[in-house]
Protein backbone atom coordinates (compact mmCIF):
# COMPACT_ATOMS: atom_id res chain seq x y z
CA UNK A 1 0.00 0.00 0.00
CA UNK A 2 1.41 3.41 -0.88
CA UNK A 3 1.28 6.41 1.45
CA UNK A 4 -1.79 7.96 -0.19
CA UNK A 5 -3.73 4.72 -0.03
CA UNK A 6 -2.72 4.22 3.59
CA UNK A 7 -3.88 7.72 4.44
CA UNK A 8 -7.17 7.16 2.62
CA UNK A 9 -7.70 3.92 4.51
CA UNK A 10 -6.89 5.62 7.80
CA UNK A 11 -9.40 8.36 7.05
CA UNK A 12 -12.07 5.86 6.16
CA UNK A 13 -11.45 3.90 9.34
CA UNK A 14 -11.48 7.07 11.43
CA UNK A 15 -14.88 7.97 9.96
CA UNK A 16 -16.11 4.48 10.79
CA UNK A 17 -14.89 4.97 14.33
CA UNK A 18 -16.65 8.31 14.61
CA UNK A 19 -19.83 6.78 13.25
CA UNK A 20 -19.55 3.98 15.78
CA UNK A 21 -19.11 6.62 18.54
CA UNK A 22 -15.97 5.06 19.86
CA UNK A 23 -14.53 6.44 23.06
CA UNK A 24 -11.88 9.03 22.32
CA UNK A 25 -9.29 6.96 24.16
CA UNK A 26 -9.48 4.32 21.47
CA UNK A 27 -8.92 6.70 18.59
CA UNK A 28 -6.32 8.80 20.39
CA UNK A 29 -3.36 6.57 19.66
CA UNK A 30 -4.74 6.33 16.15
CA UNK A 31 -4.94 2.55 15.93
CA UNK A 32 -5.83 2.89 12.24
CA UNK A 33 -2.66 4.50 11.06
CA UNK A 34 0.34 2.23 10.57
CA UNK A 35 3.60 3.55 12.01
CA UNK A 36 6.68 3.07 9.85
CA UNK A 37 9.28 0.61 11.15
CA UNK A 38 12.62 -0.27 9.59
CA UNK A 39 13.82 -3.85 9.26
CA UNK A 40 16.99 -3.87 11.35
CA UNK A 41 17.65 -7.58 11.09
CA UNK A 42 16.31 -10.34 8.83
CA UNK A 43 16.97 -14.01 9.25
CA UNK A 44 15.69 -17.24 7.81
CA UNK A 45 14.48 -19.72 10.45
CA UNK A 46 13.15 -22.49 8.19
CA UNK A 47 12.72 -22.84 4.44
CA UNK A 48 9.41 -20.95 4.57
CA UNK A 49 9.74 -19.11 7.88
CA UNK A 50 11.68 -15.95 8.69
CA UNK A 51 12.11 -13.47 11.54
CA UNK A 52 12.41 -9.70 11.30
CA UNK A 53 13.56 -7.30 14.03
CA UNK A 54 11.90 -3.92 13.57
CA UNK A 55 12.83 -0.50 14.96
CA UNK A 56 10.50 2.51 14.81
CA UNK A 57 11.33 5.33 12.40
CA UNK A 58 9.25 7.71 14.50
CA UNK A 59 8.51 7.82 18.21
CA UNK A 60 9.03 5.34 21.00
CA UNK A 61 9.19 1.54 20.73
CA UNK A 62 6.03 -0.53 21.20
CA UNK A 63 5.59 -2.11 24.58
CA UNK A 64 3.54 -5.27 24.48
CA UNK A 65 2.37 -8.21 26.54
CA UNK A 66 3.14 -11.84 25.57
CA UNK A 67 0.46 -13.19 23.21
CA UNK A 68 -0.39 -9.87 21.57
CA UNK A 69 -0.12 -9.28 17.84
CA UNK A 70 0.47 -6.46 15.37
CA UNK A 71 -1.01 -5.72 11.99
CA UNK A 72 1.93 -5.56 9.57
CA UNK A 73 1.56 -3.62 6.32
CA UNK A 74 3.69 -4.64 3.41
CA UNK A 75 3.64 -1.78 0.94
CA UNK A 76 1.85 -2.74 -2.23
CA UNK A 77 0.77 -6.12 -0.88
CA UNK A 78 -1.52 -5.67 2.11
CA UNK A 79 -1.81 -6.11 5.84
CA UNK A 80 -1.70 -9.27 7.99
CA UNK A 81 -1.95 -10.05 11.70
CA UNK A 82 1.32 -11.45 13.06
CA UNK A 83 2.06 -12.25 16.70
CA UNK A 84 4.91 -10.53 18.47
CA UNK A 85 7.54 -13.16 19.19
CA UNK A 86 10.31 -11.21 20.93
CA UNK A 87 11.18 -10.55 24.55
CA UNK A 88 8.63 -8.26 26.25
CA UNK A 89 11.44 -6.91 28.47
CA UNK A 90 13.31 -5.70 25.36
CA UNK A 91 10.63 -3.77 23.47
CA UNK A 92 13.16 -1.66 21.59
CA UNK A 93 13.35 -4.51 19.07
CA UNK A 94 9.99 -5.53 17.74
CA UNK A 95 10.38 -9.15 16.67
CA UNK A 96 8.03 -11.02 14.35
CA UNK A 97 8.37 -14.56 13.02
CA UNK A 98 6.32 -15.26 9.93
CA UNK A 99 5.64 -18.25 7.76
CA UNK A 100 5.25 -17.37 4.10
CA UNK A 101 1.94 -18.93 3.06
CA UNK A 102 0.27 -16.46 0.72
CA UNK A 103 0.27 -13.08 -0.93
CA UNK A 104 1.24 -10.73 1.90
CA UNK A 105 3.51 -13.04 3.84
CA UNK A 106 5.45 -13.92 0.67
CA UNK A 107 5.84 -10.23 -0.13
CA UNK A 108 7.13 -9.71 3.42
CA UNK A 109 9.59 -12.54 2.98
CA UNK A 110 11.11 -10.70 0.01
CA UNK A 111 11.92 -7.62 2.15
CA UNK A 112 15.42 -7.09 3.52
CA UNK A 113 17.32 -5.05 6.09
CA UNK A 114 16.64 -1.33 5.58
CA UNK A 115 13.17 -1.82 4.05
CA UNK A 116 10.18 -0.41 5.90
CA UNK A 117 6.97 -2.01 7.13
CA UNK A 118 3.83 -0.38 8.54
CA UNK A 119 2.90 -1.49 12.04
CA UNK A 120 -0.41 -1.10 13.89
CA UNK A 121 -0.76 -2.48 17.36
CA UNK A 122 -0.22 -4.13 19.69
CA UNK A 123 -3.67 -5.68 19.75
CA UNK A 124 -5.48 -8.51 21.48
CA UNK A 125 -5.56 -10.30 24.79
CA UNK A 126 -2.28 -11.54 26.31
CA UNK A 127 -1.29 -14.88 27.80
CA UNK A 128 -1.99 -14.41 31.52
CA UNK A 129 1.43 -14.61 33.18
CA UNK A 130 0.86 -13.42 36.74
CA UNK A 131 -2.12 -15.75 37.14
CA UNK A 132 0.43 -18.58 37.01
CA UNK A 133 2.47 -17.31 39.96
CA UNK A 134 2.71 -20.17 42.43
CA UNK A 135 1.70 -22.78 39.86
CA UNK A 136 3.40 -25.15 37.47
CA UNK A 137 3.57 -23.85 33.91
CA UNK A 138 3.05 -26.10 30.88
CA UNK A 139 3.57 -24.58 27.45
CA UNK A 140 2.47 -26.68 24.48
CA UNK A 141 3.48 -25.55 20.99
CA UNK A 142 2.91 -27.02 17.54
CA UNK A 143 4.83 -25.89 14.46
CA UNK A 144 4.91 -22.08 14.02
CA UNK A 145 2.79 -21.92 17.22
CA UNK A 146 6.05 -21.64 19.13
CA UNK A 147 6.41 -18.03 17.87
CA UNK A 148 3.46 -16.50 19.79
CA UNK A 149 4.57 -18.46 22.87
CA UNK A 150 8.18 -17.28 22.89
CA UNK A 151 7.40 -13.95 24.65
CA UNK A 152 5.61 -15.97 27.33
CA UNK A 153 8.65 -18.21 27.77
CA UNK A 154 10.83 -15.08 28.14
CA UNK A 155 8.40 -13.60 30.66
CA UNK A 156 8.26 -16.80 32.71
CA UNK A 157 12.03 -17.26 32.73
CA UNK A 158 12.53 -13.60 33.71
CA UNK A 159 10.52 -14.28 36.90
CA UNK A 160 11.47 -17.93 37.15
CA UNK A 161 11.35 -18.05 40.96
CA UNK A 162 7.63 -17.18 40.95
CA UNK A 163 6.64 -20.47 39.29
CA UNK A 164 6.76 -24.15 40.10
CA UNK A 165 7.89 -26.65 37.47
CA UNK A 166 8.18 -25.12 33.99
CA UNK A 167 7.67 -27.43 31.03
CA UNK A 168 7.83 -26.76 27.29
CA UNK A 169 6.35 -29.45 25.02
CA UNK A 170 6.94 -28.83 21.32
CA UNK A 171 5.77 -30.77 18.29
CA UNK A 172 7.29 -30.12 14.87
CA UNK A 173 6.83 -31.75 11.50
CA UNK A 174 10.40 -33.01 11.14
CA UNK A 175 13.66 -32.36 13.03
CA UNK A 176 14.54 -29.84 10.30
CA UNK A 177 11.36 -27.88 11.10
CA UNK A 178 12.23 -27.12 14.72
CA UNK A 179 11.79 -23.36 15.08
CA UNK A 180 14.28 -21.28 17.13
CA UNK A 181 16.55 -24.30 17.35
CA UNK A 182 19.30 -22.44 19.20
CA UNK A 183 16.86 -21.10 21.81
CA UNK A 184 15.16 -24.48 22.22
CA UNK A 185 18.57 -26.09 22.72
CA UNK A 186 19.51 -23.44 25.29
CA UNK A 187 16.24 -23.90 27.19
CA UNK A 188 16.82 -27.65 27.18
CA UNK A 189 20.16 -27.08 28.84
CA UNK A 190 18.68 -25.19 31.78
CA UNK A 191 18.30 -26.88 35.12
CA UNK A 192 15.08 -25.03 35.95
CA UNK A 193 13.03 -25.96 32.90
CA UNK A 194 12.19 -29.19 31.12
CA UNK A 195 11.90 -29.22 27.36
CA UNK A 196 10.59 -32.11 25.27
CA UNK A 197 10.46 -32.03 21.49
CA UNK A 198 8.67 -34.58 19.33
CA UNK A 199 8.38 -34.78 15.55
CA UNK A 200 5.79 -36.35 13.27
CA UNK A 201 8.37 -37.96 11.04
CA UNK A 202 12.10 -38.24 10.98
CA UNK A 203 14.86 -39.47 8.81
CA UNK A 204 18.52 -39.79 9.58
CA UNK A 205 20.02 -38.98 12.92
CA UNK A 206 17.05 -37.88 15.02
CA UNK A 207 17.03 -39.97 18.16
CA UNK A 208 14.28 -38.11 20.01
CA UNK A 209 10.61 -39.04 20.26
CA UNK A 210 8.42 -39.48 17.19
CA UNK A 211 4.68 -38.96 17.58
CA UNK A 212 2.08 -36.37 18.49
CA UNK A 213 2.67 -33.71 21.11
CA UNK A 214 -0.35 -35.16 22.94
CA UNK A 215 1.84 -38.10 23.91
CA UNK A 216 4.29 -35.75 25.62
CA UNK A 217 1.38 -34.35 27.61
CA UNK A 218 0.24 -37.83 28.64
CA UNK A 219 3.75 -38.56 29.91
CA UNK A 220 3.42 -35.71 32.41
CA UNK A 221 6.26 -34.36 34.52
CA UNK A 222 4.11 -31.62 36.09
CA UNK A 223 1.47 -31.42 38.81
CA UNK A 224 -1.62 -31.31 36.60
CA UNK A 225 -3.93 -30.25 39.42
CA UNK A 226 -1.84 -27.15 40.03
CA UNK A 227 -0.89 -26.22 36.49
CA UNK A 228 -1.50 -23.29 34.15
CA UNK A 229 -1.31 -24.47 30.55
CA UNK A 230 -0.78 -22.42 27.37
CA UNK A 231 -1.35 -23.95 23.95
CA UNK A 232 -0.66 -22.62 20.45
CA UNK A 233 -0.59 -24.39 17.12
CA UNK A 234 -2.90 -25.51 14.32
CA UNK A 235 -6.49 -25.71 15.53
CA UNK A 236 -6.75 -29.50 15.33
CA UNK A 237 -3.56 -29.83 17.35
CA UNK A 238 -4.86 -27.37 19.98
CA UNK A 239 -8.12 -29.29 20.31
CA UNK A 240 -6.35 -32.55 20.96
CA UNK A 241 -3.69 -31.00 23.17
CA UNK A 242 -6.36 -29.30 25.29
CA UNK A 243 -8.20 -32.61 25.65
CA UNK A 244 -4.98 -34.40 26.62
CA UNK A 245 -4.31 -31.73 29.29
CA UNK A 246 -7.87 -32.04 30.64
CA UNK A 247 -7.53 -35.85 30.67
CA UNK A 248 -4.35 -35.39 32.67
CA UNK A 249 -6.22 -33.33 35.27
CA UNK A 250 -5.54 -29.71 34.24
CA UNK A 251 -8.56 -27.50 34.98
CA UNK A 252 -10.30 -26.05 31.91
CA UNK A 253 -10.21 -22.57 33.46
CA UNK A 254 -6.42 -22.78 33.80
CA UNK A 255 -5.94 -23.63 30.14
CA UNK A 256 -5.39 -20.95 27.49
CA UNK A 257 -5.08 -21.11 23.74
CA UNK A 258 -4.56 -18.65 20.92
CA UNK A 259 -6.96 -18.61 17.96
CA UNK A 260 -6.44 -17.38 14.41
CA UNK A 261 -9.08 -15.83 12.20
CA UNK A 262 -8.71 -13.54 9.19
CA UNK A 263 -8.62 -9.91 10.23
CA UNK A 264 -9.11 -6.46 8.75
CA UNK A 265 -9.50 -3.70 11.35
CA UNK A 266 -8.02 -5.58 14.36
CA UNK A 267 -9.89 -3.33 16.80
CA UNK A 268 -13.28 -4.97 17.04
CA UNK A 269 -15.17 -2.97 14.43
CA UNK A 270 -15.41 -4.73 11.12
CA UNK A 271 -16.54 -8.14 12.30
CA UNK A 272 -14.16 -9.92 9.96
CA UNK A 273 -12.65 -12.04 12.70
CA UNK A 274 -15.94 -13.01 14.31
CA UNK A 275 -15.90 -16.39 16.00
CA UNK A 276 -19.21 -17.24 17.60
CA UNK A 277 -19.99 -14.42 20.03
CA UNK A 278 -16.40 -13.13 20.05
CA UNK A 279 -14.17 -11.04 17.85
CA UNK A 280 -10.81 -12.76 17.84
CA UNK A 281 -8.95 -9.44 17.47
CA UNK A 282 -10.21 -7.92 20.72
CA UNK A 283 -11.74 -10.77 22.78
CA UNK A 284 -8.79 -12.92 21.72
CA UNK A 285 -6.55 -14.15 20.27
CA UNK A 286 -5.84 -15.71 23.69
CA UNK A 287 -8.94 -17.38 25.08
CA UNK A 288 -9.63 -19.34 28.24
CA UNK A 289 -10.44 -22.88 27.18
CA UNK A 290 -13.64 -23.38 29.20
CA UNK A 291 -15.15 -20.33 27.48
CA UNK A 292 -14.56 -21.66 23.96
CA UNK A 293 -14.43 -25.44 24.30
CA UNK A 294 -17.92 -26.05 22.88
CA UNK A 295 -17.24 -23.75 19.93
CA UNK A 296 -13.85 -25.26 19.30
CA UNK A 297 -15.40 -28.71 18.97
CA UNK A 298 -17.45 -27.50 15.99
CA UNK A 299 -15.26 -27.50 12.92
CA UNK A 300 -16.01 -24.18 11.20
CA UNK A 301 -17.61 -21.38 13.19
CA UNK B 1 15.98 -63.85 37.37
CA UNK B 2 13.74 -61.66 39.50
CA UNK B 3 12.08 -63.39 42.45
CA UNK B 4 8.34 -63.89 41.98
CA UNK B 5 7.31 -61.43 44.69
CA UNK B 6 9.46 -58.72 43.10
CA UNK B 7 7.78 -59.31 39.75
CA UNK B 8 4.36 -58.91 41.42
CA UNK B 9 5.51 -55.59 42.87
CA UNK B 10 7.00 -54.51 39.58
CA UNK B 11 3.77 -55.18 37.70
CA UNK B 12 1.71 -53.65 40.47
CA UNK B 13 3.70 -50.44 40.25
CA UNK B 14 3.08 -50.12 36.52
CA UNK B 15 0.21 -47.83 35.45
CA UNK B 16 -0.97 -50.37 32.87
CA UNK B 17 -1.81 -52.84 35.62
CA UNK B 18 -3.11 -50.32 38.16
CA UNK B 19 -6.09 -51.63 40.08
CA UNK B 20 -5.62 -55.34 39.41
CA UNK B 21 -6.32 -57.69 42.30
CA UNK B 22 -3.38 -59.51 43.92
CA UNK B 23 -4.64 -62.79 42.45
CA UNK B 24 -4.59 -61.45 38.88
CA UNK B 25 -1.19 -59.83 39.41
CA UNK B 26 0.14 -63.17 40.54
CA UNK B 27 -1.30 -64.87 37.43
CA UNK B 28 0.39 -62.25 35.25
CA UNK B 29 3.67 -62.51 37.10
CA UNK B 30 3.64 -66.22 36.29
CA UNK B 31 3.90 -65.31 32.59
CA UNK B 32 6.33 -62.39 33.02
CA UNK B 33 10.06 -62.01 32.79
CA UNK B 34 12.60 -59.23 32.80
CA UNK B 35 14.38 -58.38 29.59
CA UNK B 36 17.14 -56.05 28.51
CA UNK B 37 18.02 -54.75 25.05
CA UNK B 38 20.99 -52.73 23.92
CA UNK B 39 20.56 -49.81 21.55
CA UNK B 40 20.06 -51.22 18.05
CA UNK B 41 18.64 -54.57 19.20
CA UNK B 42 15.26 -55.60 17.83
CA UNK B 43 12.57 -56.47 20.36
CA UNK B 44 10.73 -58.10 17.46
CA UNK B 45 10.56 -57.92 13.68
CA UNK B 46 7.74 -57.81 11.16
CA UNK B 47 6.40 -61.24 10.27
CA UNK B 48 7.87 -62.89 13.37
CA UNK B 49 5.71 -64.87 15.76
CA UNK B 50 3.97 -62.50 18.16
CA UNK B 51 4.29 -64.50 21.33
CA UNK B 52 4.57 -61.70 23.90
CA UNK B 53 4.02 -58.06 24.77
CA UNK B 54 6.27 -55.63 26.60
CA UNK B 55 5.95 -53.13 29.38
CA UNK B 56 8.77 -50.62 28.99
CA UNK B 57 10.50 -49.83 32.28
CA UNK B 58 13.25 -47.69 30.88
CA UNK B 59 14.42 -46.40 27.50
CA UNK B 60 13.05 -45.67 24.06
CA UNK B 61 11.79 -48.06 21.38
CA UNK B 62 11.14 -47.14 17.74
CA UNK B 63 8.21 -48.83 16.03
CA UNK B 64 9.15 -48.92 12.37
CA UNK B 65 8.31 -50.37 9.02
CA UNK B 66 10.70 -51.18 6.21
CA UNK B 67 9.68 -49.11 3.21
CA UNK B 68 11.02 -49.71 -0.28
CA UNK B 69 13.82 -47.22 -1.14
CA UNK B 70 13.36 -45.37 2.18
CA UNK B 71 14.94 -47.84 4.57
CA UNK B 72 13.23 -48.06 7.94
CA UNK B 73 10.55 -45.43 8.56
CA UNK B 74 9.85 -44.77 12.22
CA UNK B 75 6.10 -44.57 12.85
CA UNK B 76 6.33 -43.66 16.50
CA UNK B 77 8.54 -44.05 19.51
CA UNK B 78 7.54 -45.59 22.83
CA UNK B 79 9.01 -44.70 26.19
CA UNK B 80 9.14 -45.53 29.87
CA UNK B 81 5.79 -46.88 31.09
CA UNK B 82 4.43 -47.48 27.57
CA UNK B 83 3.01 -50.83 26.46
CA UNK B 84 4.34 -52.42 23.28
CA UNK B 85 2.62 -55.03 21.10
CA UNK B 86 -0.84 -56.51 20.84
CA UNK B 87 -0.42 -58.90 17.89
CA UNK B 88 -0.17 -61.71 20.45
CA UNK B 89 -3.91 -61.17 21.06
CA UNK B 90 -5.00 -61.43 17.44
CA UNK B 91 -4.60 -64.53 15.22
CA UNK B 92 -2.49 -65.36 13.29
CA UNK B 93 -0.19 -63.83 15.95
CA UNK B 94 2.41 -62.25 13.70
CA UNK B 95 4.15 -58.94 14.33
CA UNK B 96 3.10 -56.30 11.81
CA UNK B 97 6.00 -53.90 12.51
CA UNK B 98 9.58 -53.88 13.72
CA UNK B 99 10.40 -52.70 17.22
CA UNK B 100 13.98 -51.50 17.70
CA UNK B 101 15.66 -50.33 20.88
CA UNK B 102 16.89 -46.73 20.35
CA UNK B 103 18.58 -46.62 23.75
CA UNK B 104 19.30 -49.19 26.37
CA UNK B 105 15.87 -50.68 27.11
CA UNK B 106 14.75 -52.50 30.22
CA UNK B 107 11.37 -54.13 29.91
CA UNK B 108 9.12 -56.79 31.31
CA UNK B 109 7.82 -59.20 28.70
CA UNK B 110 4.61 -61.12 29.18
CA UNK B 111 4.41 -64.45 27.40
CA UNK B 112 1.44 -64.45 25.01
CA UNK B 113 1.03 -68.22 24.82
CA UNK B 114 1.03 -68.44 28.60
CA UNK B 115 -1.48 -65.57 28.85
CA UNK B 116 -3.78 -66.86 26.11
CA UNK B 117 -3.88 -70.21 27.88
CA UNK B 118 -4.91 -68.58 31.14
CA UNK B 119 -7.38 -66.20 29.54
CA UNK B 120 -9.30 -69.09 27.94
CA UNK B 121 -10.37 -70.36 31.32
CA UNK B 122 -9.86 -67.29 33.48
CA UNK B 123 -12.30 -64.83 31.94
CA UNK B 124 -11.77 -62.30 34.70
CA UNK B 125 -8.12 -62.09 33.70
CA UNK B 126 -9.15 -61.86 30.04
CA UNK B 127 -11.62 -59.08 30.75
CA UNK B 128 -9.15 -57.01 32.74
CA UNK B 129 -6.33 -57.40 30.24
CA UNK B 130 -8.53 -56.52 27.25
CA UNK B 131 -10.06 -53.54 29.00
CA UNK B 132 -6.53 -52.24 29.47
CA UNK B 133 -5.41 -52.93 25.92
CA UNK B 134 -8.38 -51.37 24.12
CA UNK B 135 -7.73 -47.78 25.36
CA UNK B 136 -4.05 -48.11 24.43
CA UNK B 137 -5.06 -49.24 20.93
CA UNK B 138 -7.57 -46.39 20.71
CA UNK B 139 -4.96 -43.85 21.75
CA UNK B 140 -2.44 -45.15 19.20
CA UNK B 141 -5.08 -45.03 16.49
CA UNK B 142 -5.95 -41.43 17.38
CA UNK B 143 -2.28 -40.44 17.32
CA UNK B 144 -1.77 -42.19 13.98
CA UNK B 145 -4.73 -40.35 12.45
CA UNK B 146 -3.42 -36.99 13.64
CA UNK B 147 0.02 -37.77 12.30
CA UNK B 148 -1.58 -38.70 8.98
CA UNK B 149 -3.20 -35.24 8.81
CA UNK B 150 0.30 -33.75 8.66
CA UNK B 151 -0.87 -30.81 10.78
CA UNK B 152 2.24 -28.68 10.43
CA UNK B 153 2.59 -29.03 6.66
CA UNK B 154 2.75 -25.89 4.52
CA UNK B 155 -0.88 -24.96 3.62
CA UNK B 156 -0.55 -26.07 -0.01
CA UNK B 157 0.56 -29.53 1.08
CA UNK B 158 -2.13 -30.23 3.66
CA UNK B 159 -4.15 -33.27 2.59
CA UNK B 160 -7.91 -32.70 2.66
CA UNK B 161 -9.16 -33.54 6.16
C1 LIG C 1 -3.83 -13.18 15.95
C2 LIG C 1 -3.05 -13.82 14.85
C3 LIG C 1 -1.70 -14.04 15.01
C4 LIG C 1 -0.95 -14.62 14.00
N1 LIG C 1 0.39 -14.79 14.20
C5 LIG C 1 1.14 -15.29 13.21
C6 LIG C 1 2.55 -15.42 13.37
O1 LIG C 1 3.12 -15.07 14.40
N2 LIG C 1 3.27 -15.92 12.34
C7 LIG C 1 2.66 -16.31 11.16
O2 LIG C 1 3.36 -16.76 10.26
N3 LIG C 1 1.34 -16.22 10.99
C8 LIG C 1 0.56 -15.70 11.97
N4 LIG C 1 -0.79 -15.57 11.77
C9 LIG C 1 -1.37 -16.02 10.49
C10 LIG C 1 -1.17 -14.97 9.42
O3 LIG C 1 -1.90 -13.84 9.77
C11 LIG C 1 -1.64 -15.50 8.06
O4 LIG C 1 -0.82 -16.55 7.66
C12 LIG C 1 -1.59 -14.40 7.05
O5 LIG C 1 -2.64 -13.50 7.28
C13 LIG C 1 -1.68 -14.94 5.65
O6 LIG C 1 -1.75 -13.85 4.74
P1 LIG C 1 -1.23 -13.97 3.24
O7 LIG C 1 -1.77 -12.79 2.49
O8 LIG C 1 0.21 -14.20 3.19
O9 LIG C 1 -1.90 -15.29 2.74
P2 LIG C 1 -3.25 -15.46 1.92
O10 LIG C 1 -2.96 -15.17 0.49
O11 LIG C 1 -4.33 -14.72 2.57
O12 LIG C 1 -3.46 -17.04 2.12
C14 LIG C 1 -2.97 -17.70 3.28
C15 LIG C 1 -2.91 -19.19 3.07
O13 LIG C 1 -4.13 -19.72 3.48
C16 LIG C 1 -4.70 -20.39 2.43
N5 LIG C 1 -6.12 -20.08 2.50
C17 LIG C 1 -6.70 -18.91 2.19
N6 LIG C 1 -8.01 -18.98 2.41
C18 LIG C 1 -8.26 -20.23 2.85
C19 LIG C 1 -9.44 -20.92 3.25
N7 LIG C 1 -10.64 -20.33 3.23
N8 LIG C 1 -9.31 -22.21 3.67
C20 LIG C 1 -8.11 -22.81 3.71
N9 LIG C 1 -6.97 -22.21 3.34
C21 LIG C 1 -7.05 -20.93 2.91
C22 LIG C 1 -4.08 -19.89 1.17
O14 LIG C 1 -4.07 -20.88 0.17
C23 LIG C 1 -2.70 -19.58 1.64
O15 LIG C 1 -1.90 -20.73 1.59
C24 LIG C 1 -1.58 -15.01 12.78
C25 LIG C 1 -2.94 -14.83 12.63
C26 LIG C 1 -3.67 -14.23 13.64
C27 LIG C 1 -5.13 -14.01 13.46
S1 LIG D 1 -10.69 -7.70 12.61
FE1 LIG D 1 -12.30 -6.27 12.55
S2 LIG D 1 -13.49 -6.91 14.20
FE2 LIG D 1 -11.75 -8.16 14.39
Amino acid sequence: MDAAAAAALADRLTETAAAARLPASLTEGDPWRPRPFRIDRWRRDLSDTFTVDLVPLDGPPLTFAPGQFNMLYVHGAGEVPISISGDPDQPERLVHTTRAVGQVTNAMKALRVGDTLGVRGPFGTPWPVEAAFGHDVVIVAGGIGLAPLRPLIHAVLARRERFGTVVLLYGARTPEDILYRAAVTAWRGRFDMSVHVTVDRATGRWSGPIGMVTKLIARGGFDARDTMAYVCGPEVMMRHAAQALIDKGVAAERLFLSMERNMKCAIGLCGHCQWGADFVCKDGPVFRYDRVAARLAQAEV
Amino acid sequence: MVPMQDMDDLLNAHPFFAGLSPRLLEELAGCARNERFDAGDYLFQEGGVADRFYILRHGQVAVEVKAPHAGAVVLETLHTDDTLGWSWLVPPHHWTFDARAVTLVRAVSLDGVCLRGKMETDHELGFHLLSRFVPVMGERLRAARLQMLDLYAPPGLTPPA
